[in-house]
């Protein structure tokens, strides 16, 4: 069987990838500013993580115009078809992220946040970690979608059950410390802690859509304790 | 829904065979077993095992020159009148071979209707056109007759059409009106299986939309195998695909698995562009 040269749908393919690829790199720079700029209380940074949403927003509705595109001209089937709507979703769960990093850094814009947080709560809380895992859950994810890896998608699996253990504990502390405290900067450090989780979740949700593309195996909706059954 | 037997395998191209699971008892309406065709010494059909069951469409699909309008012609004996054309395995409609020495093939084709790529009416009347196989059979009481015109083009999707125009030339009728005559004069002597080759190839959207959505009618009383060109077509008419590559059946599964997540790699190429 003589192989064809590259057609149009796969160029038109190629181009959709390159461009969710560059909205993950908004997406991870957004996070990864709004990390800083929450925890230095840093207003420059939190207004350029705003200045990236729009840019994420633009992104989004772009693709989503090509993915429409795409089905509408190409008719595409098996393979292509699984990575149009992998595609669909992956820029909807980015997009989601990106909303989560802008309102994170949102509380430095307005200026809500007035007080320094408490070390130790920050400590308890595996705050610094949180946003670490969220980030490298994000990369991972990120990375397994640009090299089509189905292993290293699973990966994100296995680090969203430690992002939830996280995130549970940092609700007990939350709690313990709320009741010790008159300060109301915990419940600004709640919202962050379960956006974060949010992040977690959506990392996990663009390895799911990538396992899907590459191995038309569905994984959403399981609840799973290892990963190994996955 | 449908059992079916393995595809054929073929240890050179690592042909893996149909997955069954989840399938339930239904009666088999075609079937083949190892079925080799050659026009002279030419292999053109490979090995091939199906089943194909009762009331069902089946679409056969593949690069042009691969064997399905030749595979589809055998089971109305069609390929009989290629002067080089043998054949070797078994071909059963209904668990009868209709390659028996005995099988009138006249008989056979009232049973497997056929229709083809270009609307091809006799330059009769709309109503000469759909009464005349049943005329060749012997049938003469206009009663009968009329009656079977009417439920013939009704079941066609045209009687709304043409019925007071039932003494118009048919080839005064537009080119999708002249393929649904066709499957009407096709079911005028009442087939059990209806076989297409390429129905809808030569016809606009509006007409190809109503050819599919005749072929989702007929199929609650016909077995229905049709070879298409069109990717789509296949998707939108039948139940089941076979894939043809060079002779040999590469996939035959449900037909939403195929063009989601077909189990051979050959097949994914093929329905991705990749080749063909």
């Amino acid at each position: 069987m003589e192989e064809k040269q590259m057609t149009n749908l796969e160029r038109e393919l190629a181009s959709l990838k390159k461009e969710i690829v560059g909205m993950m790199e908004l997406v991870f720079n957004q996070l990864e500013r709004a990390e800083k700029a929450f925890t230095e209380r840093d207003m420059s940074l939190a207004r350029e993580v705003h200045h990236f949403e729009k840019l994420v927003d633009g992104a989004d509705l772009h693709i989503d115009k090509e993915c429409e595109n795409l089905i509408a001209l190409y008719n595409p089937v098996a393979g292509d078809l699984r990575f149009v709507l992998a595609a669909s979703k992956i820029i909807s769960h980015l997009e989601r992220v990106g909303d989560h990093a802008d309102k994170i850094a949102r509380y430095i814009r307005k200026r809500q946040i007035q007080d320094p947080f408490d070390k130790a709560l920050l400590k308890a809380v595996r705050f610094a970690d949180m946003f670490d895992l969220a980030q490298e859950m994000l990369e991972i994810a990120t990375q397994a979608f640009i090299e089509e890896d189905g292993g290293l998608a699973r990966e994100v699996f296995g680090l969203d059950i430690q992002m939830n253990e996280i995130y549970s504990n940092a609700l007990t502390e939350m709690h313990k410390h709320a009741s010790q405290t008159k300060s109301g900067n915990v419940l600004y450090l709640f919202s962050v802690v379960n956006k974060l989780e949010r992040v977690g979740d959506m990392a996990k949700n663009i390895a799911e859509e990538t396992v899907f593309y590459l191995e038309a195996k569905v994984l959403k909706h399981r609840k799973v304790k290892h990963v190994k059954e996955l | 829904m449908v059992i079916m037997e393995p595809v054929a395998r073929h240890d050179k191209m690592e042909t893996k065979p149909t997955d069954n699971a989840g399938t339930s008892p239904t009666a088999l309406k075609l079937r083949t077993r190892n079925v080799n065709v050659f026009y002279g010494d030419k292999k053109v059909i490979d090995n091939v095992s199906m089943g194909i069951a009762e009331k069902t469409v089946t679409a056969f699909i593949g690069p042009s020159g691969c064997g399905k309008s030749t595979f589809l012609r055998l089971f109305n004996r069609m390929n009989d009148y290629i002067d080089t054309f043998s054949k070797e395995g078994e071909i059963l409609i209904d668990d009868r071979e209709i390659y028996a020495p005995g099988v009138r093939v006249e008989e056979l084709r009232k049973q497997v209707g056929m229709v083809f790529q270009k609307p091809n009416p006799f330059p009769k009347s709309i109503y000469e056109n759909v009464a005349y196989g049943l005329k060749i059979q012997g049938i003469k009481k206009k009663t009968v007759l009329d009656e079977a015109v009417e439920a013939s083009l009704r079941s066609a999707a045209l009687w709304d059409e043409v019925r007071d125009n039932l003494n118009k030339s048919a080839l005064a009728l537009s080119g999708g009106q002249q393929q649904r005559l066709c499957i009407a004069r096709a079911l005028a002597v009442k087939p059990s299986v209806l076989l297409m080759d390429e129905p809808a190839s030569a016809l606009d959207p509006i007409a190809t939309s109503k050819i599919e959505e005749l072929i989702h009618e007929l199929k609650h009383a016909y077995t229905i195998v049709i070879v298409t060109h069109n990717m789509q077509q296949a998707g939108r008419v039948s139940d089941k695909t076979a894939f043809f590559y060079l002779g040999r059946l590469i996939e035959y599964n449900d037909t939403k698995k195929l063009f989601t997540s077909p189990d051979h790699e050959m097949t994914e190429n093929y329905i991705t562009g990749r080749f063909g």
